[in-house]
């Protein structure tokens, strides 16, 4: 048959409620996996188009740019709120594509651009200066206030958000400070101030013109493109004023009101929308602190402020691209949309929870608070402990110590998890740093904010503190790859300075240790070629901010871990619970054995019994006798309820025998060969076998059994050593256990020697006369005819004789000549 | 009349008798018991592991407590040994009864099929249990004596108390035994298909390397995350600093899923089949 016509076959035969349930479970798993593809595969189309825009800026409004832009229509709306896609330094409008279209298709009109000296736009680069970019920028608002497809507040108003990383973060705080008409602002991993981020002074107090100079971020940032100039596509002025600030290794005055001009702390009064700060954990271009200066400048000015920071920078790390592009759409779409939704939370951190290890990748937890804390939430003092200690800045600043390097910041999220990954990268140099650790920690510590310290130095010059985390017995490791630089100028005699370290998330386990550390170089910053010595000292414990308020909600898990579960108990019930069949009441009868129109096909399409009916009396020795193949061994197995006849019934002592029939148990079975566990001795199997039909132990004749069986020493041995006699016998001592009224006997003499056999043959006629009734099936014709007082004989699945064998042989015949004679006629 | 009641046939107690003494049972068990000393051995010939430069993985720490050798134990025989060892408990139990044809006679004593297939689960599952718990004990017993008592050295760095590290153990084992459960449902449902009991454990084996090369193809992308072998390794989750506990959800509920199909086709396969060995 071919197997289609064989599963056809199988379901005409199977019953209405099962292939309902096989229909209904089908039916389930494929709209599971269309639901699971249809997710996978989703992308609504978004209608784009590019043009070009002429603006117009300069201080004196008269340089005329034009400016590359994509406009990404709303889909499935036919009007929605605006946003300003801004692109990061060195890139273009093109990298904002992806995210430009997820906007689209949650319902907003998105301009994305390239800016002036970026991409195909024209014009050079003036740092998102308020003469240039800023110009830029409120002309694009211009531009879509027409467009149909934008949502307006009021004439010439649309209803924008400006969202952007780094570059296009900084040109979204600048465009809310001098365009009214921005409503919200999304900016990511950008500056609050330049000078400060460039020109960096963690002692408290401290001015930019102090500050000791990122060099390594600064060159990146200022000649990392190509062009026709030294800075590529810089104006020209901005060009020299990087070049003589690299020369010197210290800030200029011009240099920072320049860069000032182009920071929004210069407007920090006025930016007064709502605005989502995202702000890396790695980055050592932008720290934590930019974020949280431009956070407290526009809460200054009442307006509502989240802040997220994320475990991804300008140093590298995780980007969490899907997590914070999400926070990005829930922000516009509280503010913007001005849904029900609730606007994101007032603090978020990411916060690197451990390895998944079925993907080798870091577990990303997300914890939140209500309210943002600052840098210096409820501080706990920790005792530093450390002598004074001298330490010297190398001539030619050369070797340095090694904190942050861009790029690194990948090995800074495994850092978070225990500490002791990646321990050797920042190289501190011998005899440039000093250490003070605190005791080990009683409970775990989670920093969050800039630990802040009081320290007496002597000498002039930049020094970089750092944080390390010492597990016990374990090398100390950073615990983010952030430096704080601070110029001492304390002379011989020395100075007190308060150093704040770098902002953080950072947890501390119980039994660790934090370790203060002060070097004297940084690979990232300029140092004097000068050899010097400095003397430091701790004067204060450490202050620890830390916000317990943040709370981590378990990152939930998708909806198949209870779904999976649930479908596959609901298909186990549909596999189950079809084809269970009641059975009705039945009463005694005293007839051992009553078939009628029993018929057996086998898959094969044998048909092996054929509406056999006989019956057998209290009593009777039975001979069921029949040619090899006659079905006599089958008729038995339904007899045992082993097999399911196809129709007819089999009843014992007036019940209905089926799979594990009850009326089974005053059945006793020997059928095709004995089975015993090889393993057990003789006894051991039949005192199991007893045990395991659960009937008491005085009931099994134990005794008896083992006379027949007549094993002697044997018993005691495993079965596997008996031979085939032995077996039989004591398979036959097995089916008399419990003396059972009922005794079915198959090919019982099989491999018994004569004595044996002859001693069978009165077993068989002295249990029949106690009252009980024996079935033997046999093809041995002079065993039956002296065994047995009746017989049924079967041949090709049939009856073709039954009755007292005197009868079946008539008179004076042999058994074996009525037996072929009848055989003849039946087949 | 006889005294016959289905709730008294084949006792948990006989059935586990019956199991008990075979040369597999007692082999496998031996097995297991044995593997933590010859561990203990082979790193005492062979010396301490040394810190790599890389990642520490769970050999580079076994030698460092009694605890940390036992997850080494854990982690090197999960992904054949213990699959072996629940898959032979399983996959045997019905079929080696069909093979010895004692099977027919269990049936026509009479044992129900259903309550036959139950308690020959409990008792399966419960040896399955044994055997996959033995290894850890036995493994905290032979590290002991061979590396003493301390806090468990966790792969990705830090130190765990031991009180913290026993309860920690405690979920690692209990997730290793629902991981298992997929194997002990395939080996359960093959036994009841098939007269041999080779074929069972064999085939039960054998779609857990059939998973595990799937796993491996990682163009099939989160598909893998469906394939019954992909979690089996999730407890080490729970030797993190904070134990995460996703992939192991995760792993239950495709184990739960998979093995509560498989038994209920089991169980339906046995309800209809004539039994012909």
């Amino acid at each position: 048959m071919r197997p289609a016509g064989a599963l056809r076959a199988r379901w005409g035969r199977t019953g209405r409620s099962t292939r309902w349930a096989a229909a209904g479970a089908a039916v389930v798993l494929a709209g599971g996996a269309a639901a699971w593809g249809a997710t996978a595969g989703d992308a609504a189309h978004v209608e784009t188009s590019s043009q070009r825009i002429a603006v117009v800026d300069g201080p004196k409004d008269d340089q005329r740019v034009t400016l590359d832009t994509t406009f990404y229509k709303p889909a499935g709306a036919s009007k929605g709120p605006a946003i300003l896609l801004a692109h990061g330094f060195g890139g273009s409008k093109r990298d904002v594509a992806d995210e430009a279209r997820g906007l689209a298709r949650a319902g907003y009109a998105v301009l994305a651009w390239s800016a002036r000296g970026f991409g195909r736009s024209s014009g050079e680069i003036a740092l998102n200066s308020p003469d240039y970019e800023v110009k830029d920028t409120r002309q694009l608002i211009d531009w879509l206030a027409r467009r149909p497809e934008v949502r307006l507040d009021g004439p010439g108003d649309p209803r924008v958000g400006m969202a952007g990383e780094s570059y296009g973060g900084a040109i979204a705080l600048m465009t809310a400070a001098y365009d009214k008409r921005v409503d919200a602002i999304a900016p990511q991993i950008t500056w609050n101030s330049l000078p400060d981020a460039l020109f960096p002074d963690a002692a408290a107090g401290a001015e930019p013109a102090d500050g000791v100079f990122k060099k390594l971020w600064a060159g990146l940032f200022f000649t990392g493109n190509a062009g026709r100039t030294a800075c590529g596509r810089f104006l020209p002025s901005l060009c020299d004023m990087y070049q003589d600030v690299a020369a010197k290794g210290r800030p200029t005055e011009a240099a920072i009101s320049t860069l000032r001009r182009s920071s929004p702390a210069s407007v920090a009064d006025r930016i007064k929308v709502p605005a989502l700060l995202v702000q890396g954990q790695t980055d050592s271009l932008f720290p934590l602190g930019q974020a949280d200066a431009n956070a407290r400048a526009i809460a200054a000015n009442g307006a509502p402020v989240s802040v997220v920071w994320f475990q991804g920078g300008h140093d590298g790390g995780d980007p969490e691209t899907e997590r914070v592009q999400g926070l990005v759409r829930d922000f516009f779409d509280a503010r913007l949309m001005r849904s029900a939704k609730p606007s994101p939370d007032g603090f978020t951190v990411t916060r690197a929870g451990g390895l998944d290890s079925s993907t080798q990748e870091v577990v990303v937890d997300e914890a939140t608070t209500r309210r943002y804390p600052g840098l210096s939430g409820d501080p706990s003092a920790l005792p530093l402990r450390g002598n004074e200690q001298t330490i010297f800045n190398p001539a030619g600043g050369s070797p340095t110590s090694i904190s942050a390097l861009p790029g690194l910041g990948a090995l800074g999220s495994f850092g978070s998890l225990g500490g002791s990954l990646g321990g050797q990268l920042p190289a501190d140099m011998p005899g440039q740093t000093a250490a003070f650790d605190t005791r080990p920690l009683d409970h775990p510590l989670w920093l969050t904010g800039a630990a802040s310290v009081r320290l007496r130095v002597t000498g002039d010059g930049p020094l970089f503190a750092k944080l390390y985390d010492v597990p016990p017995g374990g090398s100390a490791a950073p615990a983010r790859r952030l430096a704080a630089p601070f110029r001492v100028s304390g002379g011989a005699r020395g100075s007190e300075v308060t150093v704040t370290l770098p902002a953080m998330d950072y947890r501390f386990d119980r039994g660790h240790r934090l370790r203060l550390v002060i070097a004297t170089t940084d690979m990232g910053f300029a140092t004097p070629a000068e050899p010097s010595s400095y003397k430091v000292r701790v004067v204060s414990p450490l202050t620890v901010p830390s916000v317990p308020s943040l709370e981590t909600a378990p990152a939930p898990l998708p909806v198949w871990v209870w779904g999976l579960p649930v479908a596959g108990v609901a298909l186990a019930l549909a596999i189950l619970l079809p084809g269970r069949r009641k059975r009705g009441a039945e009463t005694d009868s005293d007839v051992p054995l009553e078939i009628s129109g029993l018929t057996k096909a086998y898959k094969n399409g044998h048909l092996a019994v054929s509406d056999l009916s006989f019956r057998v009396e209290k009593g009777q020795v039975l001979g069921l006798l029949g040619p090899n193949g006659a079905g006599k061994t089958t008729t038995l197995r339904m007899l045992m309820g082993l097999i399911h006849p196809d129709s007819g019934s089999i009843r014992i002592f007036g019940h209905r025998v089926y799979p594990g029939a009850p009326v089974l148990a005053r059945l006793g079975s020997f059928v095709e060969g004995p089975g015993f566990l090889p393993h057990l001795s003789g006894r051991d199997n039949l005192d199991l076998y007893w045990r395991a039909t659960g009937r008491p132990l005085d009931e099994a004749h134990l005794e008896e059994a083992l006379q027949i069986a007549d094993l002697g020493s044997a018993l005691d041995r495993t079965v596997r050593t008996y031979s085939q006699g032995m077996r039989q016998r004591l398979a036959i001592a097995q089916a008399m256990l419990g003396l059972p009224d009922l005794l079915v006997l198959d090919e019982p003499t099989n491999g018994l020697d004569p004595p044996q056999i002859r001693e069978m043959r009165e077993v068989l006629v002295r249990y029949a006369a106690a009252g009980r009734t024996v079935i033997v099936s046999s093809h041995l014709l002079a065993e039956v005819e002296q065994t047995c007082t009746h017989a049924v004989v079967m041949a090709n699945g049939r009856r073709v004789a039954a009755g007292p064998v005197a009868e079946i042989t008539g008179s004076g015949r042999r058994l074996e000549d009525a037996f072929l004679e009848i055989i003849g006629e039946g087949s | 009349m006889t005294t016959y009641h289905v709730r008294r046939t084949l006792p948990l107690r006989v059935e586990a008798v019956r199991q008990f003494r075979r040369r597999r049972t007692l082999v496998a068990f031996a097995i297991l018991l044995v593997l933590p000393w010859v561990l203990v051995a082979a790193f005492k010939l062979g010396g301490d592991p040394g810190r790599p430069d890389g990642l520490p993985s769970l050999v580079d720490t076994a030698t460092s407590s009694a605890l940390n050798f036992a997850l080494f134990a854990l982690f090197v025989s999960t992904g054949f040994l213990l699959v072996v060892a629940v898959a032979l408990f399983c996959g045997d139990t019905v079929a080696s009864e069909a093979n010895w044809s004692s099977l027919r006679y269990l049936l026509a004593a009479p044992v129900p099929r259903a309550r036959l297939l139950r308690q020959k689960l409990i008792v399966a599952l419960s040896y399955a249990v044994v055997a996959v718990v033995s290894l850890p004990l036995m493994s905290l017993v032979a590290g002991t004596a061979g590396f003493g008592w301390g806090a468990v050295e966790l792969p990705t760095g830090g130190t765990v108390p031991v009180s913290t590290a026993l309860g920690r153990m405690a979920i690692i084992v209990g997730y290793s035994l629902v991981a298992q459960l997929v194997v002990a449902a395939l080996a359960f449902l093959l036994s009841v298909t098939t007269d041999s009991p080779l074929g069972a454990v064999g085939g039960a084996v054998g779609l857990v390397i059939v998973s595990n090369i799937l796993d491996a193809v990682t163009a099939l992308g989160s598909w893998r995350d469906f394939l019954p072998t992909h979690w089996m390794y999730s407890w080490m989750d729970a030797l993190q600093p904070q134990i995460q506990w996703a992939g192991m959800a995760k792993g239950t509920a495709v184990s739960v899923a998979y093995a509560v199909v498989l038994f209920a086709l089991a169980f339906r396969r046995f309800r209809t089949r004539d039994i012909v060995s």
